[in-house]
């Protein structure tokens, strides 16, 4: 017996479709009169690592929230896996930022990556020994196998960061939304993120990320969107970038 | 020894023992997450709503823990639809609703000349539980058990990150009112034990203690039970002997198990700092 959260389990979704469309999408929070997204067109290749930049209040987590569908949109479109959103849960992870979680609830970092699974199991079934192995290699991956058992308030805010990218891991989504996932953490923390990352682009999946800094996948990206007052300001990909004279100048004013 | 025995010799003691244990399995494990989950405001109030529904069921010779669940389960829906809109901040949806039902509750009374018969419900009286009233609140504590299991990992999830499980298509907003409906029906028993008037303290008092002792869910559940347990068996003893009110007695001990608790976990959150800095750990 299978009885999902939310939304059917659409499997046949269209395999050349991009893995994420957003076409002339405006979106307003409630009791708002500014758009957070004005006519925001963006799409991201299947199997592609997209860089969302732009300072903060850009609309960069807005946009995020619009693809998962946390957040109605009051106009255009969107499209994942060539899907409406909603009915492919299970392929889209989405890492919030840290602050969004209460740390201080009484559970162990194995169970918080745990929570990764539940997309799948539904209501009532509990993880079966599949699942746990899948679990305890997305901690081994992310280099937290020793702090399983920790209550997740007793980690350092890097390693919290991992276990969230842990629970993506486990989720075993072909589409992975990161917010500011490499914001204030350590250097070994953004070493094992950006291998990880880096590993998920090897093994065929799509990669969002938004962050407002420099990272060390800066130059691997396959492409940039970025965002400035809710309004896609720049759209390309780097690998045409350095034929335009004003590349190296635009990469430094992200910062 | 015969002096914690000899009480319940008596067959209402016994039963009160009964309905204080059922109450303590009720309350405890829920109040877990409503501690957590910073509900303890909402947990005084819904105790509280019930009233009038306690006073018309009275009033009209129906079954008072039946008038109570009405109350209580129409404020838990009337929270959750008032502060879902967002004009209005929850805990000022919740202070309205709950002095409005209260004061609605005394109205009622003051229509009747004796107030009398309403310090049982204000104040609690479980040395009067009959046998309907524990076949009832056995049917609330299987109910809340079993759906706080089968629930465990939804409530979980909902509980310490909200936006990955609306992510994943799990309704926070719908676990929430799930949890308000358990809540009520946790008040409806506990009311039998220490009123209207005390009845958030079961909720939250046994489970805050057990906060300062352990930082694993199941465990600080299991502790709740204890301190309750405690607290109603201690409670019901001393009222026995002193001839006191029970429910009061009965909060007071959670109290003191509580700052019994609070206590250890100063001291050992002492301890470890002054050991981690002999050992030159930055913690």
């Amino acid at each position: 017996m299978h009885l999902p959260y939310g939304g059917s389990r659409h499997t046949e979704s269209d395999t050349t479709a991009p893995a994420l469309m957003f076409d002339d999408v405006c979106v307003t929070y409630p009791g708002s009169q500014r758009h957070a997204l004005c006519n925001v067109t963006a799409c991201a290749q299947l199997g592609s690592r997209v860089a969302l930049l732009g300072p903060n209040g850009s609309g960069k987590s807005t946009f995020l929230k619009v693809a998962i569908g946390l957040l109605p949109i009051d106009g255009g479109s969107v499209r994942v896996f060539g899907q409406p959103v909603g009915t492919a849960m299970h392929r889209i992870a989405f890492l919030a930022q840290r602050s969004e979680i209460d740390w201080r609830f009484p559970i162990s970092l194995r169970r918080l990556v745990a929570t990764g699974r539940h997309v799948h199991l539904g209501w009532l079934r509990q993880p079966s020994r599949g699942d746990i192995a899948i679990v305890d290699l997305a901690i081994e991956r992310l280099g937290l196998t020793d702090l399983a058992d920790r209550q997740i308030g007793q980690l350092s805010g890097g390693q919290q960061q991992r276990a969230l990218l842990a629970r993506a891991l486990a989720q075993e989504a072909d589409l992975l939304l990161l917010d500011e996932p490499l914001n204030a953490v350590d250097a070994a923390t953004r070493d094992i993120m950006t291998q990880t990352i880096r590993d998920l682009h090897a093994a065929g999946k799509t990669v969002i990320v938004a962050t407002h800094l420099h990272d060390d996948l800066e130059f691997e990206y396959d492409a940039i969107i970025r965002l400035s007052a809710g309004t896609i300001v720049q759209d390309r990909a780097p690998a045409t970038a350095s034929a335009l004279p004003v590349a190296g100048a635009t990469r430094k004013d992200v910062a | 020894m015969d002096l914690l025995t000899a009480p319940f010799r008596y067959e209402f003691m016994q039963t009160a023992l009964i309905a204080g244990i059922l109450v303590a399995l009720i309350c405890a494990p829920l109040g877990v997450y409503v501690v957590l989950r910073r509900m303890a405001f909402i947990g005084d109030a819904l105790a509280h709503t019930v009233l009038p529904g306690l006073v018309v069921a009275y009033l009209n010779g129906w079954n008072l823990l039946g008038g109570a669940l009405i109350a209580a389960v129409a404020t838990a829906l009337g929270i959750g639809w008032f502060s879902r809109r967002q004009a209005l901040h929850e805990d000022t949806a919740i202070g309205i609703l709950f002095t409005g039902m209260f004061a609605l509750g005394i109205l009622f009374i003051s229509t009747v000349r004796s107030f009398k018969d309403f310090t049982h419900i204000l104040f609690g009286y479980i040395l009067g539980v009959t046998t309907e009233q524990i076949l009832l609140m056995s049917a609330i504590t299987v109910i809340v058990l079993a759906t706080l299991v089968a629930l465990r990992k939804e409530f979980e999830l909902t509980s310490f990150d909200p936006l990955y499980a609306e992510a994943i298509g799990l309704k926070a907003d719908r676990l929430r009112y799930v949890l308000l409906v358990l809540m009520a029906l946790a008040v409806v028993a506990a009311i039998q034990a220490v009123g209207v008037v005390l009845t958030s303290a079961l909720l939250v008092v046994p489970a805050a203690a057990a906060t300062m002792l352990t930082n694993r869910l199941p465990r600080m559940m299991v502790v709740a039970v204890g301190v309750a347990v405690i607290a109603a068996f201690t409670g019901l003893l001393l009222s026995f002997y002193f001839d006191v009110a029970s429910g009061a007695l009965i909060v007071l001990v959670c109290i003191a198990l509580f700052l019994v608790a609070w206590f250890t976990r100063l001291v050992r959150d002492r301890l470890r700092a002054a050991h981690q800095r002999t050992q030159g750990v930055s913690p």
